[in-house]
């Protein structure tokens, strides 16, 4: 049996959630106040995502640096290898808000795509 | 072969070079930090004292009192911030009335014009802030406030532009006494010259020492200050003092040319000559201690807090003169306060010596004077249209706190002996200065100072040396 | 001069949501002015997602939010200035502002709305002891620097204050390669939003030490080490708990300060609470015809809260141009314009009733017992709408207690909640139906109570 302790992140209450865990399942949730404290606590310890947002060099644009974020989220565990996959890369104006920047980032099937607009 | 070099490049090593630059003469100023202005200079009170604090008879309390003479019309020669605006030593009770009344009697014999004494009442119709508990006051009307950086950067790009050779980031490691004059090995080589005046502010013991058995010995003495908000600028409009302690003149309470409000220092004897750093119970004594003396401090408004040296000389006056055993060598070593206040006349008393020592001859194309670098808030509506028009730098804001445009930090860069640094183009502008103290500006200011200076924004400094801003790129060490 | 019916001081969030609703409000004469060279304010710099839940029911990053409220202004074709800094503006409502191209210039606006927004609280604020080396930045200007120029400020990182900004950059400096040792906070309560302790301290491993300091600084060229030290009750430091973290930068994130300066030039009344001004129920100041919204008024946590208060403004700016009160100008058409207008405001009828009603009580809102203030401070029944949001921040954190109202001396509303914090923003909705039922009142006054 696993126990594993989290903070609840919906409201400011920030609950002190105790997980108990056999074999990769979840067997109980407690201290939670809430309906919405038992779900996140389940989601976090068996499949916690994060949406990560970085920034990417621009060419030739009116800024130096463009705002990407994946767009959806992916699993915590892969973060930094999101990172590395970012690390380097170079892209040309004109850029627009939605454009891929990398598909399929560190094989999570998610693309990275530009969040801000820079034009040439 | 120099006539002379002038180690340190603070209002006395400036005030110095400015006056010997009159002179047919090779001058060179050798300065360990990267700008003028790095020392004890550009942290003090900013007072020009009026003189009626120094014992009489004293080079402390003669060249106070001629500093603050010639202040006025040099202020206006070489253009930098200075204002008369009086100032006040407050007494609490009947029974110090001995010494306030000790302390006029000195500033008269010392040559103080148009003191007085006020009673509880006319010191509060003059100044409402300051505390119901004081009993009388010495009023000072010839006390002023100068922008210290203001004035240091003024003497130095004149001494520059009349010839004054200027080698910053030079450390003068030994001095030797040669057959004709002295040798200055520095970490940039070696210097050699007939005459060094000695203006090295704390360290000027140690150079002094280097050459001469009669030997001096500096303490610097820290001083933490707190600087308010210019809202808080009107608080008082004359500078506070309350009657001087052993230390020193205890907490003042002061405006400052550019309409902050001032207040500090303590005094604290350190080993450690660069030991610039403030402490809590410093800033706390600070704040109680400026207090006592006026009311309703709006200690909320405190924007900075910074700790300044005094070079404290063990003989309590300021050395200014030939080394009796070392011919040639000009000492203006104890400079303390008054300092700032005698700069002036320090630099004419030492340049003085040097010229008859050396038989100086006056040049006749000296620039006697300076124009600093324009603020465009000073102008009307359409003088200033003219100069967007001219020069479109001058219609963007950069700091937004000191509203400073891009025209004046671009003068700053380019005029002689430039700011190098973000803080060499704050003392210049004051961007960075004010409220945000450099949160919004300091990127763009960098931004400007790579483009000028031809820099990589891995170059750009703080202040010189290693205060490197940004260290890498984005992800640059990621693997 | 040029003349516009209303003149908005700033183009990010607030700016940009009261230029949209104004003009829908039915005002063509708009003109914002932008000190930076594009619009959207700080959003540009906040790339982390998270803004627009309440807005837009969906999650976007800082840019993204801007755009779309970018696009909406350029759509209703809202005329604005960029790179242009806004001098002064009188009492009369003139502005003057300044920019390259323009040089210095004057404008007469008959409404002017405030939405410079705030600015970071710098160390001197704080009296953090020890030397003023390089690598010392607010973390706001850490953000911009590495999220808009791409450049590292330093690489191991201590950051003092757990505010939102802090708990961002954090984060931000790790993925982007740095080490952060560790978060300091004074209070013993985070300043962050919970999710942000989470996903921005929790997830990398970051400590966060509450009730903790910086005590010293070293280094003399470049940050070589900070000290932290725990704090009492009264936030002194405690002999003996110093702790020394080696590091090359400390960012702080230590409060923002609403940038009033313009404001307090005009003559605008502040409450030395928020630091921003004090307004009406139409978020209008003590000078008629001059509005605030946004975090010139107060800082927010959430920027959906602040399109929707500038909203508000955008509309009540729109009322008052309408209403021809503004005496300079078109004084013969006012209230038939206003009637004409094609917006459904209800804030017509507000504008014709108020012709007359110079003289009208204003109702006072106190904050008290553990409410440290409200926005608006006062209500005149006449000007307000159907339903107003009143915001107010609690002083401390308050766990299972009541946010009650009263009325004069009536308590009217009693709501409970398990939890109030200072970092989250609170509101209580006022109708209008329900104070019209006490034609005496004077006063509501907010407080906690067990």
């Amino acid at each position: 049996m696993e126990t594993r302790n989290l903070t609840c992140i919906n409201c400011p209450m920030g609950c002190a959630l105790t997980i108990e865990m056999e074999n990769g399942e979840v067997t109980s949730v407690s201290g939670n106040t809430c309906p919405r404290g038992d779900a996140y606590g389940r989601k976090e310890v068996t499949n916690p995502t994060r949406i990560v947002t970085s920034t990417v060099r621009v060419k030739d644009g009116e800024a130096d640096m463009v705002s990407v974020k994946t767009a959806q989220d992916i699993p915590k565990g892969k973060i930094f290898d999101c990172v590395r996959a970012l690390k380097g890369v170079e892209v040309q104006a004109p850029i627009h808000i939605g454009d891929v920047i990398i598909s399929n980032v560190a094989g999570t099937g998610v693309d990275i795509v530009a969040t801000r607009n820079v034009e040439r | 072969m120099y006539d002379v070099v002038i180690i340190g490049a603070g209002v006395c090593g400036a005030a110095v070079a400015h006056e010997l630059s009159r002179y047919q003469a090779k001058i060179c100023v050798l300065e360990k930090e990267e700008d003028v202005c790095c020392g004890t200079s550009k942290a003090n009170s900013a007072i020009v004292h009026a003189g009626y604090d120094a014992v009489t008879g004293s080079l402390k309390a003669k060249l106070n009192v001629r500093g603050n003479e010639l202040m006025e019309e040099l202020s206006k020669e070489l253009d930098f911030p200075f204002e008369r605006n009086g100032s006040l030593v407050l007494c609490f009770n009947e029974s110090d009335m001995p010494n306030l009344q000790a302390l006029y009697d000195r500033g008269v014999a010392n040559g103080v014009k148009g003191m007085k004494i006020l009673n509880k009442e006319e010191v509060l119709q003059m100044e409402p802030n300051v505390t119901e508990d004081v009993y009388a006051a010495l009023y000072a009307p010839t006390g002023g406030i100068v922008c210290p950086f203001g004035l240091n950067i003024a003497l130095a790009e004149n001494a520059c532009v009349n010839g004054v050779d200027f080698q910053f980031d030079t450390e003068v490691i030994q001095i030797r006494k040669m057959e004709e004059g002295y040798e200055l090995q520095t970490d940039k080589g070696v210097f050699c010259a007939k005459c060094v005046v000695n203006a090295a502010g704390v360290y000027a013991d140690k150079f002094h020492n280097m050459v001469s058995e009669k030997k001096l010995s500096i303490t610097a003495r820290r001083g933490d200050y707190c600087l308010l908000d210019k809202e808080a600028g009107n608080h008082v409009r004359r500078t506070i003092f309350t009657l001087p302690g052993k230390l020193g003149k205890g907490i003042l309470v002061t405006p400052t040319v550019h309409g902050n409000l001032l207040i500090g220092p303590t005094a604290v004897e350190v080993e450690d000559k660069e030991g610039v750093n403030t402490t809590a119970d410093g800033l706390a004594q600070v704040l109680t201690k400026a207090g006592m003396s006026v009311k309703n401090i709006p200690t909320r408004q405190v924007i900075t807090s910074f700790a300044g040296l005094r070079a404290h000389e063990a003989g309590d006056d300021f050395i200014i003169g030939e080394a009796e055993d070392a011919p040639g060598f000009v000492d203006c070593a104890g400079i303390e306060s008054p300092g700032i206040a005698s700069c002036p006349a320090i630099g004419e008393m030492a340049a003085g010596i040097v010229k008859e020592k050396m038989g100086l001859i006056a040049k006749d194309d000296f620039i006697a004077t300076r124009k600093g670098i324009l603020n465009p808030g000073t102008l009307c509506m359409e003088e200033r249209n003219d100069l967007i028009k001219e020069n479109p730098a001058y219609g963007n804001i950069i700091c937004r706190c000191e509203m400073v445009t891009e025209g004046e930090i671009i003068d700053a860069i380019r005029r002689p002996l430039g700011a190098k640094s973000l803080d060499g183009v704050k003392r210049r502008t004051r961007a960075g200065m004010g409220r945000c103290q450099s949160g919004f500006c300091s990127p763009r200011t960098m931004e400007i100072l790579a483009r000028e200076c031809g820099m990589s924004m891995f170059d750009i400094t703080k202040s010189g040396g290693n205060s490197k801003l940004v260290v890498g790129t984005n992800k640059d060490t990621v693997s | 001069m040029k003349n516009y019916d209303i003149v908005i001081i700033g183009g990010g969030p607030a700016g940009l949501a009261a230029a949209v609703s104004a003009r829908q409000s039915g005002i063509d004469s708009i003109l914002i002015l932008e000190r930076d060279k594009e619009l959207g304010g700080i959003l540009n710099q906040c790339i982390h997602n998270g803004f627009g839940l309440h807005t837009f029911k969906e999650e976007l990053t800082g840019p993204e939010y801007a755009q779309r409220f970018i696009v909406q202004a350029k759509e209703l074709d809202i005329e604005y200035r960029l790179n242009t800094m806004v001098l002064e503006v009188g009492a009369d409502k003139v502005v003057t502002a300044m920019n390259r191209e323009d040089g210095l210039f004057l404008i007469q606006a008959k409404a002017v709305i405030l939405a410079m927004g705030c600015r970071e609280r710098p160390r001197g604020a704080l009296n953090i002891p020890g030397y003023r080396p390089a690598g010392i930045y607010s973390a706001g200007t850490a953000q911009r620097l590495v999220n808009m120029d791409g450049y590292m400020p330093g690489r191991e990182v201590v950051i003092l204050g757990s505010g939102d900004i802090g708990l961002i950059m954090a984060r931000r400096m790790t993925l982007e390669g740095a080490k952060v040792k560790v978060v300091a906070e004074l209070m013993p309560y985070s300043g962050g939003l919970k999710r942000n302790i989470v996903q921005c301290l929790d997830d990398y491993g970051i400590p966060l030490k509450l009730s903790h300091t910086v005590v010293d600084i070293k280094g003399k060229e470049r940050v070589e080490g900070v000290t932290l030290a725990q704090v009492d009750e009264k936030n002194k430091p405690i002999p003996g708990t110093e702790e020394y973290y080696a590091c090359d930068t400390l960012l702080l994130s230590v409060g923002l300060i609403p940038e009033n300066e313009i404001s307090r030039g005009m003559g605008v009344v502040m409450n030395p609470v928020t630091s921003g001004p004090r307004v009406n129920e139409s978020l209008e100041t003590n000078l008629e015809g001059v509005f605030a919204c946004g975090n010139v008024l107060h800082v927010h946590d959430l920027v959906d809260f602040v399109s929707e208060e500038a909203a508000a403004a955008g509309r009540n700016a729109a009322a008052y141009v309408k209403s021809g009160k503004d005496g300079a100008s078109d004084a013969k058409t006012p209230v038939v314009a206003a009637k004409n207008a094609v917006d459904k405001d209800t804030r017509e009828e507000m504008a014709q009733q108020d012709t007359g009603a110079g003289s009208e009580q204003e109702i006072e809102l106190v904050a008290t017992g553990g409410v440290r203030y409200t926005v608006p401070c006062t209500i005149r029944t006449s000007h307000m709408e159907d339903e107003l949001k009143v915001r107010f921040r609690v002083g401390s954190v308050y766990q299972n207690c009541f946010v009650s109202v009263y009325f004069d001396d009536e308590r009217v509303i009693h709501r409970k909640k398990m939890v109030f914090a200072p970092a989250e923003m609170e509101e209580v909705k006022l109708t209008k139906e329900q104070i019209l039922r006490y034609p005496e009142l004077r006063r509501i006054t907010f407080r906690i109570e067990e």
